[in-house]
């Protein structure tokens, strides 16, 4: 007697996102990524498409970065130059796409122009052919004018910027509208708000297809577990058809596991946990691998050795598609 | 998932003889079904009734327990926000008995050593595999003795040779080791071992079909102790198997399959087996064999299970009382924060980080976060001073300046008020607490 297995049919998939546009398209890419299109909850090949896998974007800042030495160490000197980097990160890495956060911006820091930035933005598009993801310096104001002016000096390539939020999202809605760019929404952990900023971005006349959910995810041991189930209460709205949870979602795993005391703390510290280099490694590798299986479709990373883990991970999950 | 009066009523025997005491067996029925009397006041209900009826009164999984207090299987959900998942997966660290007496002691050193303290938390290894694959009855024996010896974990006893698991089971069957496996070709001479010495047993087939099959067999055996393994061994297979046959369990009460998988990781290298296993600990394995066992890659997977095995509706919570962080003394500063574990860990790292030695007061906010309790009215100035003052640290500080969260400035005038401290605003996130203490 043959068993009966469970095989879910769902009325409705995860929106497909194409990040990137090649010279055909008005953009000076070699290639675009899609994202989403999901039918199916991850990699349950037997009952429905996964149409785009995962994709890898690592992080870049437009100058020199306070991270741990575990991960500088991987880089050394090319952290001084943007362009550098991201060429390093794809070539060597085989990153999916760049992540180039303009920190340089921060009022409390260098507080560069939105010129400055501009500059930076098209060295990094100059150097690699793959689409990009870009976002400020998380000083409101400032991004408003900043990302604004990115948006326009990068009219036709069609990025992903960021970041939207509920208390301030029209600025960045109106430049990706504007200047025909895709939208990160970010939610601090609440489906509610999360399906509310789609609805408000949306309302600005920017198509669901362009929109970008970041859950704000908490790094593995620190909070984690919400954003899991979240997401996964998020792909299954998804699948039954609630359209404003239908987006790719974005996890920063690169930054909220290097947050953590684990990923960093020198074994004489705390030698009950082991060689701190597989450890920061790790850390990083299973917030990822577990945000992968409840729909993470970019995941923004920062340690190569933790990237090609995943990429592994990922390309072991997609053997039966 | 209780029976309705009707569906208990479809296995009595229907004569209405009243010997039970009730007049018609509709009416035992639904006595039954609402918890009152027994089944076995009816002389004629047939064993098959019985069966039907107790299987269908059954957890959707069964609880399987072994060895050192290990848990498997008792679930009741396909995902963690419909209710909570309810045991951590077990993990076990596999021992060849092929490698020599001091490779097996040295092994067994290092996963003793598997114990680990994190946010306020304690986490150990469950248990070691013993594996056989030296084609030896009498060494795989010696082995499980000298690991039984030098251990108090959970066991597992790994062979599909029935002559070495009876030859290393007599001398273990007290300590309720789980044995496996029970396959197509020897299970019912395993199972039945199992059985003589009551410990449960895996059941092993490749895919779902043959696994359906075997389990019918080896049920008729009359033992039910089992734990299922699909046979797949690559991680794509093994989650859409762990998938299928949690679904199955849970939304059809499929019985065959309404016991514990346990899942055995491929990769031969530890960063990448690691990521592997994480797999199955996110997705319905009930146990994990692996193969790595230094700390700083066993940590990590047992961070995962931690969190993801976390009631949802239970946050977890640390103490409300004076913490301290780093040598303190008269001069240092004093933080106020929530109970929530997360919210004081996360503080806690950052005071650690800027390398000031100070104090952490966390107010009892049941274990919510700096927003939420503020939104709840648990974070108001009376409370904040009140628990100030009962914590003592105005014996131990020489200043009265306190550092609030920075998302509850608002309350600071009063607080001042209230309190008799100053009243700092710090970061509105604890990421924010270096660059405040170097303004400071």
């Amino acid at each position: 007697m043959a068993v009966a297995l469970i095989k879910e049919r769902y009325q409705n998939k995860v929106g497909e996102v194409i990040i990137g546009a090649t010279a055909a398209e008005g953009g000076t890419r070699t290639s675009v990524i899609k994202v989403g299109g999901d039918a199916a909850l991850p990699f349950l090949h037997f009952e429905g498409k996964i149409e785009n896998r995962t994709v890898i974007a690592m992080e870049v800042t437009d100058i020199p970065p306070a991270w741990n030495d575990i991960i500088k160490s991987q880089f050394g000197d090319v952290l001084n130059d943007p362009a550098a980097w991201a060429k390093r990160c794809v070539e060597e890495c085989h990153a999916d796409m760049i992540y180039l956060k303009l920190i340089g911006a921060s009022p409390e820091g260098e507080n560069r122009s939105p010129e400055e930035c501009a500059k930076v933005v098209k060295d990094v598009l100059a150097a690699v052919g793959v689409p990009l993801i870009i976002v400020g310096c998380e000083d409101p104001e400032k991004d408003n004018e900043l990302m604004a002016a990115i948006a326009e000096a990068t009219a036709g390539e069609n990025l992903l910027i960021g970041i939207a939020e509920q208390d301030n999202y029209k600025s960045i809605a109106a430049a990706a509208m504007v200047h025909k760019h895709n939208v990160i929404a970010r939610s601090p952990l609440d489906i509610n708000i999360c399906k509310q900023l789609n609805i408000l971005i949306s309302e600005m006349g920017l198509p669901l297809n362009r929109i970008v959910i970041d859950p704000m995810i908490g790094g593995l041991g620190y909070g984690i577990e919400y954003a899991y189930s979240i997401m996964e209460r998020a792909r299954l709205g998804a699948l039954a058809n609630d359209k404003m949870l239908s987006m790719p979602m974005i996890c920063t795993v690169g930054y909220e596991a290097n947050r953590a005391k684990e990923a960093n703390a020198a074994e004489e510290e705390f030698p009950g946990w082991g060689d701190l280099n597989d450890r920061a490694i790790l850390w990083e590798t299973l917030t990822a691998t577990a945000l992968l299986q409840v729909g993470a479709s970019i995941l923004l990373m920062r340690n190569p050795a933790a990237v090609r883990l995943v990429q592994q991970n990922i390309n072991d999950l997609m053997e039966n598609a | 998932m209780a029976l309705t009066g009707l569906e208990i009523y479809k296995q009595l025997p229907k004569k209405n003889c009243g010997e039970c005491g009730t007049p018609t067996c509709l009416a035992f029925a639904m006595a039954l079904a609402s918890g009152k009397g027994a089944l076995d006041a009816c002389p004629y209900v047939t064993d098959e009734a019985r069966e039907n009826l107790d299987s269908a009164s059954a957890p959707p999984i069964k609880s399987i327990k072994f060895g050192n207090g290990s848990v498997l299987g008792d679930e009741t959900v396909l995902f963690r926000h419909d209710k909570t998942f309810y045991h951590p997966t077990t993990l076990l660290v596999e021992i060849s008995d092929a490698l020599s007496d001091d490779d097996i002691q040295a092994k067994l050193d290092e996963i003793n050593g598997l114990e680990f303290d994190r946010v306020g938390l304690h986490y150990s290894i469950d248990g070691v595999a013993i594996l056989e694959t030296s084609g030896d009855p009498d060494r795989f024996a010696k082995v499980v003795a000298q690991i039984a010896a030098g251990t108090d974990r959970s066991l597992l006893l790994l062979s599909e040779n029935v002559e070495a698991l009876k030859a290393a089971l007599p001398s273990v069957a007290a300590r309720k080791p789980l044995i496996g496996s029970a396959t197509e070709a020897n299970y019912e001479s395993v199972v039945n071992l199992a059985k003589e010495h009551s410990v449960p047993v895996i059941i092993k087939a490749e895919g779902i079909e043959a696994l359906n099959t075997l389990v019918e067999s080896a049920q008729k055996l009359g033992y039910k102790e089992f734990v299922l393994d699909p046979g797949t061994r690559n991680p794509s297979q093994t989650l859409a198997n762990l998938t299928h046959l949690r679904r199955l369990a849970i939304k059809k009460k499929y019985r065959p399959f309404g016991y514990p998988v346990i899942a055995f990781t491929s990769k031969a290298e530890p960063l990448a087996e690691i990521a592997e296993a994480s797999v199955y600990v996110s997705k319905y394995a009930s146990a994990v064999v692996l193969k790595a066992s230094a700390k700083a890659h066993v940590l990590p997977l047992m961070a995962l299970r931690q969190n993801l095995y976390t009631d949802p509706q239970k946050p977890i919570q640390v103490e409300p009382i004076l913490h301290s962080v780093g040598e303190v003394n008269e001069n240092s500063p004093v933080y106020v924060t929530t109970n929530f574990s997360l919210t004081y860990y996360s503080v806690e790292g950052e005071v650690e980080a800027s390398k000031i030695p100070s104090y952490i007061l966390p107010i009892d906010t049941d274990g919510t976060s700096v927003l939420t309790a503020y939104a709840a009215g648990k974070y108001e100035p009376e409370k904040i001073a009140d628990a100030l003052e009962k914590s003592g640290v105005a014996e131990k500080v020489n200043h009265r300046n306190l550092i609030i969260p920075g998302y509850v400035a608002v309350i600071s005038g009063k607080l001042q008020e209230v309190s008799g401290w100053k009243v700092i605003v710090g970061p509105r996130d604890s990421s924010g607490i270096i660059t405040f203490t170097r303004a400071m």
